[in-house]
């Protein structure tokens, strides 16, 4: 049976090419100043001095991040009861209800994102409301399906237990679901904050040409002014942003475990 | 009312969801061209998005490289993981991570990494590279969506088949693809639905005069042009269509199925 695993060698190959290399290129742009070639390597941290000193860039950084956050946090608030809810219903229509929830989710996000302008067109709302109902719109059904599943494979008998010993509702809901659904709370927000964050189509499309995040920033400088080098660094920056935020979610949820045991 | 409530609130959730959808339906079929005001029915935005020679180009383009993604992503997907599956533990660990890197990357970045690969080394973008691209950020999906059931085989059957005879390729062939079909459908049909639904990665590696649905879309957006909403409501049809023959062709073969067995008895 060894023989299989010479099957692996074609895809560690392609992985090493397709995967690691394009992340080694960014580095390197990153960490060179311009002359769109590798060729010619020349060491600078110029791109990140160039980003943290001009206040534009970091207020567009800071703009992300609060939308990110912003928008997570509406999910959670709005996605909870919708999971919640779908868990209480008859096994059979909690499978009918996931379904109707994950269908839109087949069609195409942008073109979801674009019928969404046609509503808000005459709405008269700012365009921070209507990039916030288009992150919110993609965005929701990821945290309502995490946080339905982590419901759905709790131990009813817990809700029992605690009810038993004493419990009211509220107390149940508060000391047993809760607590145990925070895992599909992590992974959603895994799933929302991510993508907000480095979201870029969702404020062209409905924010108007004004609404600037860090995405539109790394779109622009590398299709419309063609600076590689500094683009490669914001989108370091953002990566960089990203892993920070997540690790502070996932030591957030061990502190809670570790409270908990 | 209380007892309601959560029904309600479920209807509303609901309603969210799919609002767009029938906004962009209900007026594809506007007279005039107003996203705003239904004036009258007419057809005119579907005469007009089949005369656009881009827009239907575009469509193509969506198809063949979904079809073609998932034919290759799906097949060098399977064998890895196969091969994953015997390899030693340092090799395993390293494609996992290989993998996991490319799933929680932002889109963005892998799209701006495959982008600087390709221009760096010459590699004209066009549709060549939009295909490669999609092959590339498909195949960790149908890995990981084939690994459970792999892990799940009796590795016995492998061996007994050997043992009377067969080639390991036979094996492969016989014993083991069957028992991980389930995965591999589910891989593959993720990985149609990524790459028809791509576009961050696809706006930034396709090359001029290249485009799918979702860059035509983006690039058209600029100017308010409801042949766009006769496109999105074609996307909702053919969706809808293959999603309910998805659901309904499997009920019906276990109905068949087990018809023949009651006759059988």
């Amino acid at each position: 049976m060894k023989e299989f695993r010479r099957l692996v060698y074609p895809y560690l190959v392609w992985g090493i090419i397709f995967i690691l290399v394009p992340m080694f290129m960014i580095l390197i742009y990153a960490f060179t100043d311009e002359g769109n070639s590798v060729m010619t390597f020349n060491f600078t941290f110029d791109n990140f001095l160039r980003f943290f000193e001009d206040s534009i860039f970091i207020e567009v950084l800071w703009r992300s991040l609060k939308i990110a956050i912003a928008t997570t946090i509406i999910c959670i608030l709005f996605g909870y009861p919708a999971a919640y809810f779908i868990a209480k219903l008859r096994p059979n229509s909690q499978s009918v209800a996931v379904l109707i929830i994950t269908l839109p989710m087949w069609i195409n996000m942008l073109v979801r994102t674009y019928a969404w302008r046609g509503i808000l067109l005459e709405s008269g709302l700012s365009p921070e409301v209507k990039v916030y109902i288009g992150m919110v719109y993609n965005f929701l059904p990821f945290m309502i399906l995490q946080i339905y599943t982590s419901l759905s494979k709790m131990n009813k008998d817990y809700l029992v237990a605690a009810t038993d010993l004493g419990c009211n509702a509220r107390q149940a809901f508060m000391k047993v679901t809760l607590p145990l659904s925070v895992p599909g709370i992590i992974s959603g927000i895994t799933l929302v904050f991510l993508p907000a964050v480095s979201s870029f189509f969702i404020p062209k499309l409905l924010g108007g040409g004004s609404f600037v995040l860090i995405g539109n920033l790394i779109e622009s400088y590398f299709l419309t002014a063609g600076d590689w080098n500094f683009g490669a660094a914001i989108s370091l920056i953002m990566t960089i942003v990203i892993l920070v935020s997540m690790f502070i979610t996932r030591k957030f949820d061990h502190e809670k475990e570790a409270d908990n045991a | 009312m209380r007892k309601y409530l959560p029904k309600i609130y479920l209807a509303l959730v609901i309603l969210f969801f799919y609002l767009p959808i029938v906004y962009v339906v209900f007026f594809s079929f506007n007279d005039s061209r107003s996203l705003t005001n239904f004036t009258g029915f007419s057809l005119q935005w579907y005469e007009k998005m089949f005369a656009n020679r881009t827009m239907m180009e575009s469509i193509y383009y969506s198809v063949v490289i979904a079809i073609i993604a998932t034919i290759v992503s799906t097949i060098i997907g399977t064998i890895t993981a196969i091969g994953l599956s015997k390899s030693k533990r340092v090799v395993k660990e390293f494609v996992n991570q290989m993998d996991n890197l490319s799933m929680l990357n932002p889109e963005i970045v892998t799209a701006i990494g495959l982008m600087l690969l390709f221009v760096t080394f010459g590699i004209t973008t066009g549709f060549g590279t939009l295909l490669l691209a999609h092959i590339i950020f498909c195949i960790p999906y149908v890995i990981l969506s084939i690994m459970p059931k792999i892990r799940q085989l009796d590795d016995n059957l492998a061996e007994a088949a050997l043992d009377l005879g067969c080639t390991p390729w036979q094996a492969l062939y016989k014993v083991i693809i069957p028992q991980i079909k389930p995965g591999i459908f589910t891989g593959a049909l993720t990985a149609f639905t990524m790459s028809f639904d791509d576009f961050v990665i696809s706006y930034f590696v396709t090359g001029p005069g290249i485009n799918n649905i979702s860059t035509y879309v983006y690039s058209s957006v600029r100017r308010i042009n409801p042949s766009i909403n006769a496109l999105s409501t074609i996307i909702v049809v053919g969706i809808t269509i293959v999603l309910v023959l998805a659901n309904v062709i499997p009920l019906i073969a276990t109905k068949r199925h087990q018809k023949a067995e009651t006759n059988e008895i």
